[in-house]
């Protein structure tokens, strides 16, 4: 069973984000990378770069699969957690400490939108 | 059956038939609605045996005339040397599908290892693909790769000295993407870069497109273009005849962000055009953005070395429309082809045909000027081809060079011709095409 | 097999001064290349001679499996027996030696080929006209949504910016709209493998440029709905697209152009059996319907892959009229003799008259644990190449099988031993068939070491070798 955390919120495109310091840290979910497989590229955007809920920031492979990212919120690329350029493994050891992007959020009411941990458990379950 | 690629005698069609639970083969389409059915005779000829397939193409091939080729734009008449073809034909690699199953495709895997690594080496490159179809598609493909990776800009410069042939494969492919091209404007048969700095400094360029050498046959000065690409963060991609290479400065000196062109220069037939193999290389930081295969090594769970097709996550067959590029298959028998003949030619020989191609061209060169009837069309270094003014009629010379059995040059204009020479071309045959002159 | 000599890379052989070719002296005067010119740095290519450049490439040949060596049931590729005489005639050097550029009345020969294969293509598929440019399936693919979006932008109609594509298609279909500037819309299938018809409807408006199929589709079913799809698809104004991937087992039975399709390819190298090369060089001529030939792109300089025609040219006057039309049946026959015989041990997820291929879900016991990889794997060791796996993605263990015309009853006997024998092993000896293959020359490969830190180079290899 995948791990999920309370406390974050969750897309139906299994990216989460993590609201600290009014930051908003996103990565993909541990049900994701265990769909995933083995992660061997993490294709990410530059600092700077402007997302935009629901549109695609990027993209995760592994060998035989890919999956776009799509961001939850909208915003400003603040930092970009490079550490996966050389170890993109570190998402299957540990998916929700290695976020993806770091986001300066322009509108925090996305949130609202998003589900909580206990919504986000039921549709996993669902997807199965 | 009774065909010689049919196995089955009426005793296995009815086993077969049993089997499936049918009567006749026309049962098997049961389900096609007979409004659509096809129950006509293709306007085909007969059933040939071996003898009237040889004796028909025989006659086609008469239909051609054998030509002593003084002509390039792009198409060489190189020497093959006798082992690549030998090789080539063996049926475990003409006959085997893309190496997805590793185990038993190492032989494919290996060779397109060891192109890449030729390539690299070539070009002055990072990273190589295994291979496009030619040049021309592979500049195209150039040109998308520059516009998706900048991810902002739509427009790419484009040398007027970038052989027309190619451009226009370039232009088919941009207009179908909203890709602006945009040319830079030659003087006396090359770039001029004053033009480009003009053109790069509007802004929105994703690239640069130069030839070198260019469809003119003139040997560019491309100092200080890649500086100037990456300062309006744009890339320079830079077309060349492979087999030039051995000699001249490469992309990679240039400062080139990919590099493309044809392979067919590295012996391939010409064969009426194709098919002859497209070479890519970029930078290490380009690799996921590339199109095409790519061949990496690893190891086995036995612990041995092992090559296998890798980045895949890059391609159609996973990305479907993400991908890179539609590209399927690539050119691998071809890509077989030069890797053979690099090995064999090794940097030694390549170098040595390259030389002797240059020298013929000069020594040709000299001779047209020496008669009197052609003038320099440009006043530029050339490699192996050159561009010439006539002062006669140049349909009515090449029509006459044709019927003393030479394929006198390419006419690029009114009155000029474009000569190649490659090590093939021997003295005698200069002498006697320029004394028809 | 000497793997210690011959497991080598051609660099590795290399030694310092070792010549394998002879060119002859120059004896057109001094003209040396001037040094500004030149490249600072030598190409570090290999130096070997010639016996060694023999065994090195002989010896690699024999670590490779063509269809020459053994039954190669991989699906949607039509693996089919590439006839010698067709070779022989493709390399006849009254062709092999012709440039491009030379003035027609030098190459008559060579574009009677080119114009008789269209002839013979258009008679074949019912198109009415022909353009050899495209180098390969998906090149055509590209070339012929090239037409389509030209053929609209002619008449004004600028809206159209999307394909209809089936969930169940070729990948390359979705890139080649993508690369063409066309957003791709999926149609569902019916729990039957074929196109949803009403799925279909509630797609279709002004913005669809072109639906795209392959017929049968890549589960091998004939979708018998097409007259229906065509006419609704046209009646919408859009074009039908043929991938012609799966044209094998409509020879003899059925024609694109009489399905109602508008615009198609042709992957000569399926079809017409030329071989696939370990990948190319294909060849994907695009056939049209009257009036659309006037858009045909260039998408190539010249005549597309030439001497790939020439092999598909020879490969028809070979068959015949009368042999041609035995392809399509044979192929299918073969096909659900297959099916047929193993369908009790493999889970077909849809039952009936499959064409030239069909789709296993895997083994039918799912209990034991063995993958479709695994399967994939374990018929390596018996001799034979792998199906096409994992692909259609409708099923999570797609196991897709083709049998040519070619392959006799014998042939497909010891094949369908062997996979029901695999079958058994699964149960008995699950580890076996989990790790193999075991009689190849190398075993499972790591893929994952592969695409995390890519090494495609010799010089790379060297470098990183120094690095540990």
């Amino acid at each position: 069973m995948a791990k999920v955390i309370e406390g974050l919120y969750y897309s139906e495109s299994h990216e989460y984000v993590r609201v600290e310091d009014g930051f908003g840290y996103i990565g993909i979910t541990d049900y994701a990378q265990h769909a995933l497989g083995n992660v061997v590229y993490v294709d990410m955007p530059e600092t700077d770069d402007e997302v935009t809920a629901g549109e695609e920031f990027g993209a995760v492979e592994s060998v035989k699969a890919a999956s776009d990212l799509n961001s939850p919120v909208s915003g400003t690329v603040t930092e970009i957690n490079e550490a996966l350029e050389d170890s993109p493994e570190m998402i299957n050891q540990d998916a929700f400490a290695n976020w993806i992007i770091k986001v300066e959020m322009s509108d925090t009411s996305e949130l609202d939108n998003l589900m909580d941990a206990k919504a986000y458990e039921e549709f996993c379950k669902e997807q199965e | 059956m009774n065909y010689k690629y049919f196995p089955h005698t009426p005793s296995d069609l009815q086993t077969m038939f049993d089997k499936i639970g049918v009567k006749s083969l026309e049962e098997l389409y049961a389900e096609v609605p007979d409004s659509i059915r096809f129950k006509g005779d293709y306007e085909l000829p007969e059933a040939m045996s071996e003898i009237e397939v040889r004796r028909i193409f025989s006659t086609l091939g008469s239909r051609n005339k054998q030509l002593t080729c003084f002509a390039g734009a792009g198409v060489y008449d190189h020497y093959t040397p006798a082992v690549v073809n030998e090789i080539v034909r063996r049926s475990e690699f003409l006959t085997s599908y893309t190496p997805y199953q590793a185990e038993i495709s190492q032989g494919t895997l290996h060779y397109i290892f060891e192109y890449q690594s030729m390539m690299t080496e070539l070009t002055g490159m990072d990273i190589s693909n295994a291979s496009l179809y030619d040049g021309s598609t592979s500049t195209a493909e150039a040109v998308l790769m520059a516009v998706a990776a900048s991810k902002k800009c739509k427009t790419v410069l484009v040398s007027s000295t970038v052989d027309p042939k190619i451009l226009d494969v370039v232009r088919t492919y941009a207009h179908f993407q909203d890709i602006e091209i945009k040319m830079i404007d030659a003087v006396d048969g090359a770039t001029d870069k004053a033009d480009l700095e003009r053109k790069i400094a509007e802004g929105g360029i994703a690239g640069v497109l130069v030839q070198q050498p260019n469809y003119y046959g003139v040997v560019e000065d491309y100092e200080g273009y890649a500086d100037i690409a990456h300062a309006n963060k744009a890339l320079l991609i830079m077309n060349s005849v492979a087999a030039d290479l051995a000699v001249l400065k490469t992309p990679g000196e240039w400062g080139a962000d990919i590099a493309v062109g044809d392979g067919q220069s590295l012996g391939i037939s010409m064969a009426f055009g194709g098919p002859y193999v497209g070479y890519m290389c970029c930078r290490e930081k380009l690799i996921r953005k590339m199109p095409g295969r790519i061949v990496g090594m690893t190891c086995d769970n036995r612990g041995q070395r092992a090559f296998v097709l890798t980045l895949q996550a890059r391609e159609q067959h996973i990305r479907r429309q993400k991908a890179t590029s539609n590209i399927c298959s690539n050119e691998s028998l071809m890509a077989l082809f030069v890797t053979v003949y690099m090995s064999l030619m090794g940097k030694q020989g390549l170098r040595e045909a390259a030389e002797l191609s240059y020298a013929g061209a000069h020594y040709m060169y000299d001779k047209l000027i020496g008669t009197g009837k052609f003038t320099p069309a440009y006043n530029r270094p050339f490699f192996n081809e050159f561009c010439v003014k006539y002062n006669g009629n140049t349909d009515a010379l090449q029509e006459r060079l044709i019927n003393e059995g030479f394929f006198g040059g390419i006419k690029v204009a009114d009155n000029t011709i474009m000569f190649a020479v490659t090590e093939k071309r021997t003295k005698e045959e200069i002498d006697r095409l320029v004394s028809l002159i | 097999m000497n793997n210690k000599l011959y497991g080598n890379l051609i660099f590795e052989l290399s030694k310092e001064g070792r010549r394998g070719y002879s060119l002859p002296a120059n004896r057109f005067g001094n003209y040396p290349v001037p040094k500004e010119l030149q490249r600072k740095e030598e190409a570090g290519l290999p130096e070997c001679d010639e016996l060694t450049v023999v065994r090195h490439y002989t010896n690699h040949s024999s670590n490779n499996f063509g269809v020459n060596n053994g039954f190669y049931p991989l699906g949607s590729c039509t693996m089919k027996y590439n006839p010698a005489i067709d070779e022989e005639m493709s390399a006849m050097p009254e062709f092999s030696n012709l440039h491009p550029l030379q003035p027609h009345h030098t190459v008559a020969g060579a574009e009677d080929v080119c114009n008789l294969l269209s002839e013979s293509l258009k008679a074949i598929t019912g198109m009415e006209a022909f353009t050899l440019k495209p180098y390969a399936g998906a090149h055509g693919e590209l070339t012929g949504l090239m037409i389509i979006k030209a053929y609209h932008e002619s008449r004004g109609d600028m809206k159209r910016t999307k394909v209809i594509v089936p969930d169940s298609a070729h990948g390359t279909n979705p890139a080649s709209a993508a690369v063409c500037g066309l957003s791709v819309v999926e149609v569902k299938s019916r729990a039957d493998g074929t196109v949803d018809v009403d799925d279909l409807r509630s797609i279709l408006d002004e913005t669809v440029a072109a639906m795209m199929m392959t017929n049968p589709n890549t589960l091998g079913l004939f979708e018998k709905s097409i007259p229906e799809i065509a006419e609704l698809v046209h009646s919408h104004g859009a074009l039908m697209y043929y991938d012609g991937a799966n044209l094998n087992p409509m020879l003899g039975a059925c024609r694109p152009g009489d399905m109602g399709f508008d615009v198609m390819h042709i992957n000569l190298h399926k079809t017409f059996a030329t071989p696939h090369g370990g990948g190319g060089p294909g060849a994907g001529p695009v056939g049209v319907r009257k009036g659309l030939e006037q858009f045909f792109p260039t998408v190539s300089p010249y005549q597309g892959n030439f001497a790939v025609a020439m092999r598909a040219y020879a490969y028809i006057l070979s068959l015949g009229k009368e042999n041609i039309k035995m392809v399509g049946p044979l192929a299918t026959l073969n096909a659900n003799y297959i099916k047929e015989s193993l369908k009790d041990v493999y889970e077909l997820p849809i039952d009936g008259l499959c064409k030239h291929e069909f789709v296993f879900n895997g083994l039918k016991d799912k209990s034991t644990g063995v993958t479709t990889m695994d399967v994939a794997k374990r018929l390596l060791d018996y001799g034979y190449h792998a199906p096409t796996i994992y692909f259609p993605l409708l099923f999570h263990e797609s196991l897709m099988i083709e049998p040519a015309e070619n392959e006799s009853k014998e042939t497909m006997d010891g094949f369908i031993e062997v996979m029901r024998r695999i079958a058994e092993e699964a149960k008995t000896e699950p580890d076996t068939v989990k790790n193999a293959p075991h009689n190849t020359p190398i075993g499972r490969v790591d893929d994952v070491l592969a695409a995390k830190h890519p090494i495609v180079t010799y010089r790379q290899m060297c470098n990183n070798k120094q690095e540990q």
